[in-house]
């Protein structure tokens, strides 16, 4: 006999969710619950990329939920629930940033790699002594690499987290951060050569 | 090619969006684009590596934020 094709096809995991969402579509107290107890921790990690406050995480978060309890009707089962509410939480997080930016941003040329009139660059770039890899395996290195991101200007510090740390796509962030894929792409390799900058008097042989 | 073209235009090199023959024959002649190239590169995975950390090292949430969280479900529209 076979047995049930849909029962081949879903994981333990994807069953658990199933039956998860089917009685948080019925309306169970304890349900809602355990969405919340479940996902609650990592989502304030998400929303912790984005806004530098704890409280403000916390807000971001809580709002992210209210807005996911009044759309899951909408929540189409194709994407994982985590991942739903993880993508509502990074709208969340950009709207917040959005309504309080008021003082206008630092420039970000600063930052960036100096040249000489005939292009050439005005310091060599040398190796770094360690692989970036095995330093960020030390909790202080790990500290230092988010202490400079922290310094790059908002609008260049958001595009780096959309595209390389959470992986979106140009078109995708765009989106999200109302600019155009063009602009994503600038303020991308901006950003990171920023970083770069930063962190190159840290990591450099003979650096810290 | 000068650095600063090369350093302009890196993006699109990694992404194979522009001739690379030029970038190449810069790289072949200038030791410090290669170095800025190598660490540019690593930049973005020190990057990742440092801000996927947070998840691990994030404190319990607050109970008082579970409660808030499932008393707004609660709230009328």
């Amino acid at each position: 006999m076979n047995p049930d094709p849909s029962l081949m096809v879903s994981s333990p995991e994807e069953r658990e969710e199933a039956r998860l969402l089917s009685a948080l579509r019925a309306g169970e107290d304890s349900a809602y619950e355990e969405l919340v107890r479940l996902h609650t921790g990592r989502l304030l990690a998400v929303a912790r990329r984005f806004v530098r406050n704890p409280e403000d995480a916390q807000d971001v978060v809580q709002e992210a939920f209210i807005s996911a309890f009044r759309s899951l009707d909408r929540f189409e089962g194709t994407a994982q629930l985590s991942t739903w509410l993880h993508r509502i939480v990074v709208n969340a997080a950009l709207m917040r940033l959005r309504s309080r930016r008021r003082a206008p941003e630092e420039s970000i040329e600063e930052l960036l790699p100096k040249f000489l009139e005939n292009g050439h660059a005005a310091e060599l770039s040398r190796e770094w002594g360690v692989s970036g890899e095995e330093a960020v395996q030390q909790a202080q290195t790990r500290h230092m690499v988010r202490q400079c991101i922290e310094r790059l200007p908002e609008s260049y510090r958001l595009v780096l987290i959309l595209r390389d740390i959470e992986e979106m796509d140009t078109e995708e962030a765009a989106k999200l951060m109302g600019i155009t894929a063009n602009a994503v792409k600038i303020r991308l390799h901006r950003a990171r050569q920023a970083l770069r900058g930063l962190l190159d008097p840290h990591f450099r042989e003979g650096g810290a | 090619m000068t650095c600063r073209e090369f350093i302009e235009f890196l993006m699109q090199y990694l992404l194979g969006e522009v001739d690379r023959e030029k970038f190449d024959a810069h790289l072949a002649v200038c030791s410090s684009c290669v170095n800025y190239l190598k660490t540019y590169q690593q930049t973005v995975k020190v990057s990742k590596a440092a801000l996927a950390d947070l998840d691990e090292s994030l404190p319990k949430p607050p109970e008082e934020l579970i409660r808030a969280i499932l008393a707004s479900r609660m709230k009328p529209r």
